[in-house]
């Protein structure tokens, strides 16, 4: 068991309802790590619709989860 | 250089920030709130940004902006926050040698921004509803939903 830090925006945030949250997690990869919160929270989008980011910078989904991480989930980017 | 503002944007005041070295050509493009999308009357659009984020990724944009065309300066803000219509949102400038640099690297800023940079918008609309806006997304923009009610 890990213990990570996910941070929500737009969309996300609001279907989240938190702007962040500290979580306790066996999910080894972010794919993981993010079907456990579709599940929890409903979140609509699927995953290949996101990106996703590890530390303040751009991740693959395959990266491993570290302990202590945190990690954001990004809606579709509509800036401009 | 790229930066997040929540002030209003200053293109006076941004564009003394490329300074002449001689440079033949200066392109500024100014990205404004528009009053109408897929069919509905826009009264504001909220911008969001992961700052941390965006302001690394927006300034790797400029920087590859500035390698690729060679330019002698470059400069791009991005406005957050409540916007009514008509308000400045986004604004690019860039000073190169040439015309033909400026303008494609004004071009290239932009379109990188809004593919690479995680700035998000929701519209807010005349008759109260908001949404978050997905590029890619052609929901209503064939059929208005806006039934008069």
């Amino acid at each position: 068991m890990k213990t990570v830090r996910v941070q929500y925006f737009a969309a996300l945030r609001e279907q989240a309802g938190c702007r962040e949250e500290t979580l306790a997690t066996t999910a080894a990869t972010l794919a993981v790590l993010y079907a456990e919160l579709q599940r929890s929270h409903g979140f609509t989008f699927p995953a290949e619709r996101l990106s996703v980011a590890i530390n303040d910078d751009f991740s693959g989904w395959s990266a491993p989860l570290a302990d202590g991480a945190t990690v954001v989930f990004l809606p579709p980017f509509a800036g401009g | 250089m790229f930066r997040l503002s929540r002030a209003p944007l200053k293109p006076d005041t941004l564009r003394r920030r490329l300074p002449g070295e001689g440079a033949g050509a200066c392109v500024c493009f100014e990205g404004r709130v528009r009053d109408r999308n897929r069919g509905r009357t826009v009264r504001l659009l909220e911008y969001e940004a992961y700052d941390r984020l965006a302001e690394k990724e927006g300034g790797r944009v400029v920087a590859a902006a500035k390698k690729k065309f060679g330019l002698k300066a470059a400069v791009c803000v991005h406005r957050i926050g409540l916007l009514p219509a008509g308000e400045a949102a986004v604004w690019v400038g860039v000073l190169a040698d040439h015309r033909a640099a400026a303008f494609d690297a004004c071009r290239y800023i932009i379109d990188e921004l809004k593919a690479r940079v995680p700035i998000w918008k929701k519209e807010h609309y005349a008759r109260g509803a908001a949404e978050w806006i997905a590029p890619g997304d052609t929901r209503g923009s064939k059929a208005p939903s806006g039934k008069k009610a």
